[in-house]
């Protein structure tokens, strides 16, 4: 028994080591199986320097065909799983085929490798980076030992950010005009922004700012959606201004019940002055999970960031109106 | 179903005290063990409870105050964590990550106490964001509750002049900004709240609201606490900003409330300084609000301001706060078109008041103000409202009561023009008010224009007015009223006899217009007052300028016949008889024979037609003889004819006893004893032998009827009389003639058939001991009391 529990064992010890381990970044990566490591971390351009060592087992020969280390950016789509697509593939040949006696370190270097896209875990699609070193055998399989590493790339500040302001409503019901000032935001950004109720005809019991993530995968017919919602934030706490008092909220009431509950039908209007109320925004983004935006990542997938405004009316049917922002990775200048 | 609501309500206050304790609990347990996260965690989690709609203001209030306690203990975390190392900056961000709005901003509130005091950012920026980010609760109770928290931890905070919070330049603005801000803001929830829920609880809103109203105050109060708000700064920003909001909520209860609100607060000095302002502002007021009470406060503060601090006189005369005042009223008064008249008198009455004490001497400001008062009252006819009326009164008696002088007030124009408008009753009252000014103060109205002013405001109580229902008009009321009026009558004096005249003349004038019931009370004083005329013209020489139209006892007279015949005509016969009897023995001392013997006249006309009770009769044929008896201006015709009567009507009284009196009396009229043509001895014996005659005939009488020969006492009586005149020097009465009276009596008392009388037989015994006393005094008197026996 015990030869052949020695038979299956992997005749050698392999790893990976980086080269700047003592001083580089370590971040944590959730595992398939759910536990989280420790791996380094990196980002688009950089070199990516180390060793393998091979430590064959003690008395052992190690036969081998070539020893190779490979650098794969991979997307993994939840639909199509086990099934790699690689963005990225670099190899370098470690050794000739040939035999191993004892331990060997073999010195490896991937310099300035493209990594434009970051690792990203999301719900039906996976980005990541991987260092995979293969000694190929001839008769039994292939002795394979993977390092995951995460990558981030940063973003200058954006030499244009326009802020986002937009006049909603339902006619001569609901008219708000809201304006974030911005349009691009980093991680750790703060939302900062206005919501100014011009006319209002609709008794409301809050008004809450909600972080959507829309991640899509696959393309054309087989397009998958998945929306999550972050951020529920809430703004205000009931009505502003004193309305009420036109009688045109019960037929305001029919119209609604006779076509949708859920969605407004948000429309452009005239610019007002600002006459009504004006409620603060003010949404700090540290507390929340987000990523960049990713557009169109190797026609993979796409993950993009909104900002949902929704109205909650007195008997609980939510208008909203979303708008996408913008999220990068701010490259932190001294 | 209401108390059901009640017990709901306990029972959600009771749910969310409990949610509270527990959350608190678990922070508390996460602040022992400096768990920043779990802290702010559970402290989101314990003000949640505060999110609630289902709780009145006043339940509300009561979970308000336990997360209140709750978020002193926060704070101090918050502080220990800043020294613990956590920078007070990231703890303002991270108290924002909370989702739900309403403990997020407690929260941050809290934090920013802790932040304004570790000065790492001036005070003004974390305030005015503090400020700003509450907007997101538009609920008004919780809103008003949020902000009153702000309110709370920030007071101590202001960057005020001299704080220590103050930072580099105008600062002071800042702080006022901020506390401006967050009444506006304040202000405007709380009046949202009356627009919300169902019309048919508009009271019960009314009633909550009226329980949160302190809550927007107390931003006034802290505006008027802060150092740097001076003068200037008050009159520039404070005042225009509040006023601002005041006027632009358009709400009835908030105005009220905040108008008195901003008197209340701020010195009185600053008031006097922005008076304009401030008054323009209250004609722009809802129609509904009670204006009145809020002006009237503002000008009785500034009154008692005057009052209290004489230098400040000057500024009031600077401002001219006065005609400020009044033209303010007016503008109120035209804008709320429907206000009662009550409130508008209101307002005058509180404007005189005001310009009673802070201008005393500016009697024509008084007058301006009762001229305004005419004018608003004017074309509304009677006033019926009796809160109204109550005013008027108040608004009329307050000069009375300034001055202590009815003359200044009769001073005032248009003082009877708006006693014009009261309804009788009140009328009445007023006059009263006045009349008892004047006895009050002993006030001398002394010439016969001021009377007929007088006269005028008292209109009431000296004629009936239109549509006065006797009837209803208590009698004891009446009398007191008329007796006041006498009493006035008397009031009314000048040295100067031309000037007197005249105001007698006027007096008369009004008061003989007073109808029957009032002339009983009215004519004698006035006759008195013409009396004591008469006796000081009859000190004067006669006639001195020998002028026509000078007064002359001659005139006074003719003028008392006229009123005196007035009462007569009423008829109070009695009343009337006594005044021509005054009349008489004064035209007696003037020597005007004439006019003396026409009062007679007068006087037997009404004893003849008039008096026919046999009591009154005996009284009026008393005062007739008294008077008589001491005239001395007749010539023997009248005296004659004049006595003859008298006599007569004595001899035909009703009773005996009675006749016999009034008999033995008339002999006085022949005997008088300073005046020798008027000793007829022969003629008072005649009068006491008549009286004897009448007297036995009583006897008899008595005798017949009753069985018994009755007392002795007029035997007495005219024994007396009969020592009278024997000791007058009447000789006619002899020393046997009293002897023989004396046995008499003597005899008859010893008679089986008289009756004992006690009194009698005192009176009888004491004149015997009196002429045994005159003999034994020796001298003339004893010499001619010699014979007599005893």
């Amino acid at each position: 028994m015990n030869f052949l529990i020695g038979a299956f064992k992997p005749p050698c010890n392999v790893s990976i080591t980086f080269s700047d381990e003592g001083t580089r970044a370590q971040v944590s990566l959730k595992k398939d199986n759910g536990q989280s490591i420790m791996v380094p971390l990196f980002q688009n351009q950089e070199s990516i320097i180390g060793e393998v060592i091979i430590e064959p087992l003690q008395g052992k020969k190690l036969e081998h065909t070539g020893v190779k280390i490979e650098l794969l950016g991979q997307i993994e789509l939840l639909f199509d799983k086990g099934n790699f697509y690689d963005f990225t593939s670099l190899v370098r040949e470690l050794d000739v085929p040939g035999e191993l006696y004892e331990r060997k370190i073999y010195p490896f270097e991937f310099s300035n490798v493209e990594m434009p896209h970051e690792s990203y875990n999301g719900v039906n699609v996976r980005l990541g980076f991987i260092l995979k070193v293969t000694i190929s055998r001839n008769i039994v399989g292939n002795i394979v030992e993977c390092q995951d590493f995460v990558v981030r790339n940063y973003t200058p500040l954006p030499s244009i950010n326009n802020s986002i302001k937009m006049e909603v409503g339902i006619e001569d019901c609901l008219h708000i005009e809201f304006e974030y000032s911005k349009s691009k935001y980093h991680l750790r950004d703060v939302i900062i922004g206005k919501i100014y109720f011009l006319l209002i005809r609709i008794k409301i019991k809050s008004m809450e700012l909600e972080i959507r993530r829309r991640e899509s995968t696959g393309f054309g017919s087989s397009t998958y959606v998945e929306t999550e919602t972050l951020a529920k934030y809430e703004l205000m706490d009931s009505t502003p201004v004193r309305g009420m008092k036109n009688s045109g909220y019960n037929m305001l009431l029919i119209y609604f019940r006779s076509f949708t509950l859920q969605k407004l039908q948000m429309k452009l209007l005239i610019t007002h002055d600002h006459v009504g109320e004006s409620i603060p925004v003010r949404l700090f983004l540290r507390p929340y999970e987000l990523t960049p935006t990713y557009r169109n990542i190797n026609n993979k997938f796409s993950v993009k960031y909104y900002l949902n405004l929704v109205i909650v009316d007195g008997e609980d049917r939510r208008y909203f109106k979303q708008q996408e922002i913008t999220v990068y990775r701010l490259l932190e200048t001294p | 179903m209401m108390a059901g609501v009640a017990e709901d309500e306990e029972k959600w206050l009771a749910a969310g005290i409990a949610g509270l304790q527990q959350n608190a609990f678990y922070m508390h347990r996460a602040m022992d063990s400096n768990n920043l996260r779990d802290a702010l965690k559970y402290s989101a989690q314990m003000l949640s409870e505060l999110r609630t709609s289902k709780l009145s203001p006043h339940k509300y209030y009561e979970l308000y105050m336990r997360a209140f306690d709750e978020l002193r203990k926060v704070e101090i975390f918050f502080k220990e964590e800043t020294q613990r190392g956590c920078s007070v900056v990231d703890l303002y961000e991270l108290v924002q990550h909370a989702g739900n709005i309403l403990p997020r901003l407690y929260l941050l509130c809290t934090v920013g106490s802790v932040y304004i005091k570790s000065k790492e950012a001036p005070a003004k920026d974390i305030l005015k964001d503090l400020v700003e980010m509450c907007r997101g609760i538009q609920h008004p109770l919780r809103g008003l509750f949020l902000r009153s928290y702000l309110s709370q931890v920030s007071r101590d905070k202001l960057p005020d002049i001299g704080s220590e919070y103050e930072g580099d330049a105008d600062t002071i603005m800042d702080a006022v900004e901020f506390v401006l801000q967050n009444f506006t803001e304040m202000n405007k929830l709380w009046v949202r709240m009356q627009h919300q829920g169902p019309a048919r609880e508009k009271e019960r809103r009314e009633k909550e609201r009226s329980e949160l109203r302190d809550l927007v105050g107390k931003n006034l109060h802290v505006l008027s606490q802060i150092e740097g708000v001076d003068l200037d700064l008050y009159k520039e920003t404070v005042l225009p900003r509040v006023l601002e909001q005041v006027v632009n909520c358009k709400d009835d209860i908030a105005q009220h409330y905040l108008m008195d609100c901003i008197i209340q607060v701020f010195p009185d000095e600053y008031h006097l300084q922005t008076l304009e302002i401030l008054l323009d502002v209250f004609p722009q007021l809802q129609p509904s609000v009670d204006i009145k009470t809020v002006l009237s406060q503002l000008m009785e503060r500034l009154s008692n301001y005057a009052a209290l601090s004489a230098e400040a006189l000057p500024e009031f005369l600077q401002v001219e706060a006065f005609s400020k005042l009044n033209n303010a009223i007016g503008k109120v008064i035209e804008a709320q078109a429907d206000m009662p008249v009550f409130g508008a008198v209101t307002l005058y009455s509180s404007l005189l008041k005001f310009s009673l004490h802070v201008h005393p001497d500016r009697l024509d400001y008084a007058d301006q103000v009762l001229g305004s008062c005419v004018k608003q009252l004017s074309g509304r006819g009677k006033i019926e409202d009796s809160k109204a009326t109550k005013q008027i009164v108040a608004l009329l008696s307050a000069p009375l009561e300034k001055y202590n002088n009815v003359v200044t007030a009769l001073k005032l124009s248009n003082y009877p023009r708006v006693l014009e408008y009261l309804d009788n009753e009140t009328n009445k009252v007023m006059a009263s008010v006045v009349i008892q000014s004047v006895m009050k103060n002993n006030t001398r109205i002394t010439t016969a224009e001021k009377v007929e002013a007088l006269f005028e405001l008292i209109k009431g109580l000296i004629k009936d007015l239109d549509g006065t229902a006797h009837d209803e008009v208590d009698e004891e009321d009446f009398k007191e009223e008329q007796n006041s009026v006498a009493r006035l009558i008397q009031m009314l004096h000048n040295d100067d006899p031309e000037e007197m005249f005249k105001i007698i003349s006027a007096v008369r004038k009004h008061i003989l217009s007073g109808g029957s019931k009032r002339l009983p009370f009215t004519v004698p004083p006035l006759v008195f007052s013409s009396l004591k005329l008469v006796r000081q013209l009859q000190g004067q020489e006669e006639n001195p300028f020998g002028d026509e139209a000078a007064t002359t006892p001659k005139k006074i007279f003719q003028l008392l016949n006229q009123i005196i015949e007035a009462l007569a005509n009423i008829p109070v016969p009695d009343l009337a008889l006594r005044l021509y009897l005054q009349c008489a023995e004064a035209a007696n001392d003037c020597d005007l024979e004439p006019v003396a013997y026409e009062f007679f006249t007068q006087a037997y006309i009404l004893y003849e037609e008039e008096i026919s009770d046999s009591k009154a009769q005996i009284t009026a044929i008393h005062l007739i003889i008294g008077t008589l008896q001491r005239m001395h201006v007749f010539g023997v015709e009248n005296r004659d004819t004049l006595t003859h009567k008298a006599t007569g009507y004595s001899a035909k009284l009703l009773k005996k006893p009675d006749q016999c009196r009034a008999v033995y009396a008339c002999s006085h009229l022949f005997w008088v004893d300073d005046q020798d043509n008027m000793k007829d001895g022969e003629r008072v014996l005649l009068c006491l032998k008549r009286a004897l005659r009448i007297a036995n005939a009583a006897q008899q009488m008595s005798n017949v009827t009753r069985g018994t020969t009755g007392s002795v006492t007029l035997f007495v009586e005219i024994l007396n009389k009969y020592l009278y005149f024997f000791e007058k020097g009447n000789p006619q009465i002899t020393v046997a003639a009293i002897q023989s009276l004396i046995e008499v009596i003597t005899c008859e008392m010893q008679s089986d058939t008289s009756a004992a009388d006690p009194t009698a037989d005192a009176f009888f015994a004491s004149t015997l001991r009196y002429i045994q006393f005159q003999k034994q005094k020796g001298g003339a008197a004893g010499e001619k009391y010699g014979p007599i026996k005893v």
